[in-house]
């Protein structure tokens, strides 16, 4: 690994760089009064002087005076949208008299890079990894696409109210792989970024680039604000023990919390949609006029949903009481015995963007409470 | 993954409404080996896919059997294929039952309506003698007599081993019980230590008869169970089959009960 300082007016130049390697840059963006993620071509793409407020069914970008370029915590959407597209094209298939065939449609794959990953993120990608990368079944979409990523990571250093993953223990610092991972530093007057390459083409990168030697006041000082990251999710509310989280969920079908949640809950899908994990999709085949060209499309779908569970003679899940418990226990609990991962990293997406503001971090502890007093 | 182009080559209406098409790969060298209780993607071209498991025996070789009750969108356009049309094929998937587990056993299959349709895949592959098994009984419970499938057969077959049937009703003359499945089930005598069992069929006829199998001591170890979820990509990719911590898809579809016992208690998972 290699360690060094990048002044901030210098950040430019790394985009550059990146987009000359060939890559299409991905970041944040400010749209539609949101920060999301989308092409960047120049550093003034970046949401400089953006923050966000999150809460249980609140957002909102607001101005702040720092300067930072990353002084949000995570985005609307995730990189989840580039990785398993929401819509694609599978096949497409014609039928002529009784002759049938189907050409599967595999488009261009753009080499793209990620830049501002924040952990909880990275970890999120990893999980998605297993699911359609690394089963017995390969995803061959989601694995060309995700083949030659360039990852950019940015430590969290202005986490949302909504964020928990030092619960999960997938954040703020980035600890696992990538190509190049930042930090960024406001202190007094300056304004850098501590960068690290953490592959050999992290390392061509940052060869081009007009960095300085990392001193020990930077390291302090991105240690500093790490710490204030670490400090501030452990003084929310947002605290559970996900140690024993399986077994809990395992113990709790059964759970009243259930039917309280399932009395607010809309199953409007959105927490699913949200989810830089959640990875279910559904397919729709279609005709033309003609009846001689078909496609087939995949698109996300979500365990919420009333057809989803759709066997001869109705829904598995009718109810849903049923339909939260199946996403919040696979989340939490199922997922670790599929993949071997928790299915969730703390990210707060759900907590932000339900309508009705149920937060799985309070219905974990209200569990955790009726478990204990049983 | 593409389907391969299959036609169909023979359709044989059971009763209403439920047909049983033998299909052939355009191409030839199409792989057809499967291992009962596999199923197969099947695609309507247009409509879409369902998962169907082969109904046909294992050693055929010959293209897919399937076995497909019209209840939904695609699987009306698969029943209403005609010989020659083309259709879809993706698989074999999923794990079958574990035959070799039931070598030297005396076997029980008890199978519910539609469910019939893996079992006798099952049975084919137990009357070929590989693994050779001491006893073969099979319960086979349906709602009318007209809506047994296989019948001929399964009576030709009956001298080989014991079939016992049962339907709900029955007008006129009708040999078999009358009656849930559970009562000639319950009428049987099991050797607990010696039996292994494989059951199809509704979940609810399932779990009345494995509470008949385990209060006759049999082992939760030595039943075995077919189940069915909704399912879009058969891979463990889209999520639709998930049955608490298992994918029917690859998981399954058949389980051991003794292994599922937790998740098949709980009802809506
Ligand atoms: S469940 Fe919620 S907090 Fe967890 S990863 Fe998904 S969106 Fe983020
Ligand atoms: S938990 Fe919230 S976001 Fe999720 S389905 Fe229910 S109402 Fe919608």
């Amino acid at each position: 690994m290699q360690e060094f300082v990048l002044q901030a007016e210098h950040l430019e130049v790394l985009i550059q760089v990146v987009r000359s390697e060939g890559f299409q840059l991905m970041g944040p963006v400010v749209r539609n009064g949101a920060i999301t993620y989308d092409e960047i071509s120049t550093a003034s793409d970046l949401p400089r002087g953006w923050g966000d407020e999150q809460e249980k069914g609140y957002y909102r970008v607001s101005r702040n005076d720092s300067g930072a370029y990353f002084a949000y915590a995570v985005g609307v959407g995730s990189w989840k949208q580039f990785l398993q597209l929401p819509r694609r094209k599978v096949w497409e298939a014609h039928k002529k008299d009784d002759a049938m065939d189907i050409l599967e449609v595999l488009d261009e794959v753009p080499a793209r890079a990620f830049l501002g990953v924040r952990s909880c993120d990275l970890h999120a990608i990893a999980i998605q990894d297993r699911v359609f990368a690394e089963g017995q079944y390969r995803n061959e979409n989601y694995a060309r696409r995700r083949q030659n990523i360039l990852l950019i990571a940015v430590n969290c250093t202005t986490p949302a109210a909504t964020c928990f993953c030092t619960v999960m223990n997938t954040g703020p610092k980035v600890t696992t792989p990538t190509d190049l991972t930042m930090t960024e530093v406001i202190d007094h007057k300056e304004h850098y970024f501590v960068i690290r390459s953490e592959s050999q083409r992290g390392r061509e990168i940052l060869k081009q680039l007009p960095l300085s030697s990392l001193e020990e006041r930077h390291s302090l000082a991105e240690e500093q604000a790490l710490q204030a990251a670490v400090q501030k999710m452990q003084e929310g509310p947002r605290k559970f023990d996900s140690a024993g989280v399986k077994e809990l969920l395992y113990r709790n079908y059964d759970s009243p919390v259930w039917d309280q949640v399932a009395e607010r809950c809309l199953s409007c899908a959105n927490c699913t949609m949200a989810c830089p994990t959640c990875f279910c999709s559904t397919v729709e085949d279609t005709t033309d006029l003609t009846g001689e060209h078909a496609e087939r499309w995949e698109r996300w779908d979500s365990c919420f949903t009333g057809d989803f569970s759709y066997i001869s003679g109705g829904s598995v899940r009718a109810s849903t009481r049923s339909r939260y418990r199946q996403w919040m226990t696979h989340k939490l609990a199922t997922w670790h015995d599929q993949f071997d991962t928790s299915g969730c990293v703390g990210c707060g997406r759900c907590i932000t963007w339900c309508p009705v503001g149920i937060d799985l971090t309070e219905e974990v502890q209200r569990i955790q409470q009726l478990d204990k007093t049983l | 993954m593409i389907p391969a182009i299959f036609r169909v080559e023979e359709r044989n209406e059971e009763f209403a409404g439920t047909v049983t098409l033998r299909i052939r790969g355009e191409a030839r060298e199409v792989p057809t080996e499967f291992n009962p209780g596999q199923f197969n993607m099947l695609y309507a071209f247009g409509t879409g896919e369902i998962p169907i498991s082969m109904s046909g025996s294992p050693a055929d070789g010959n293209g897919y059997i399937h076995t497909i009750r019209s209840h939904g969108f695609v699987s009306r356009a698969l029943a209403d294929l005609r010989v020659g049309d083309a259709v879809g094929v993706r698989g074999p998937f999923g794990r079958g039952w574990p035959l070799d587990q039931a070598a030297g056993k005396e076997v029980l299959v008890i199978a519910g309506g539609l469910g019939m349709a893996p079992l006798r895949s099952l049975i084919y592959r137990l009357l070929s003698g590989t693994p050779e098994v001491s006893r073969l009984r099979v319960l086979y419970g349906a709602r009318r007599p007209q809506e047994m499938l296989f019948l001929t057969e399964l009576e030709y077959w009956s001298r080989r081993m014991e079939l016992i049937l049962s339907v709900d009703h029955a007008e006129g003359e009708w040999p078999g019980h009358i009656g849930v499945i559970t009562g000639p089930l319950d009428k049987a005598e099991i050797d607990p230590d010696n039996t292994i069992a494989f059951l199809c069929g509704p979940e609810v006829m399932m779990r009345f008869c494995i509470q008949v199998l385990t209060a006759k001591a049999l082992p939760e170890s030595a039943i075995f169970l077919s189940m069915e979820r909704n399912m879009k990509c058969a891979t463990g990719h889209c999520g639709h089959c998930q049955w608490g911590p298992n994918f029917i898809c690859k998981n399954g579809p058949v389980f051991c009960y003794e292994g599922i016992r937790r998740w098949f208690d709980i009802r809506a998972l």
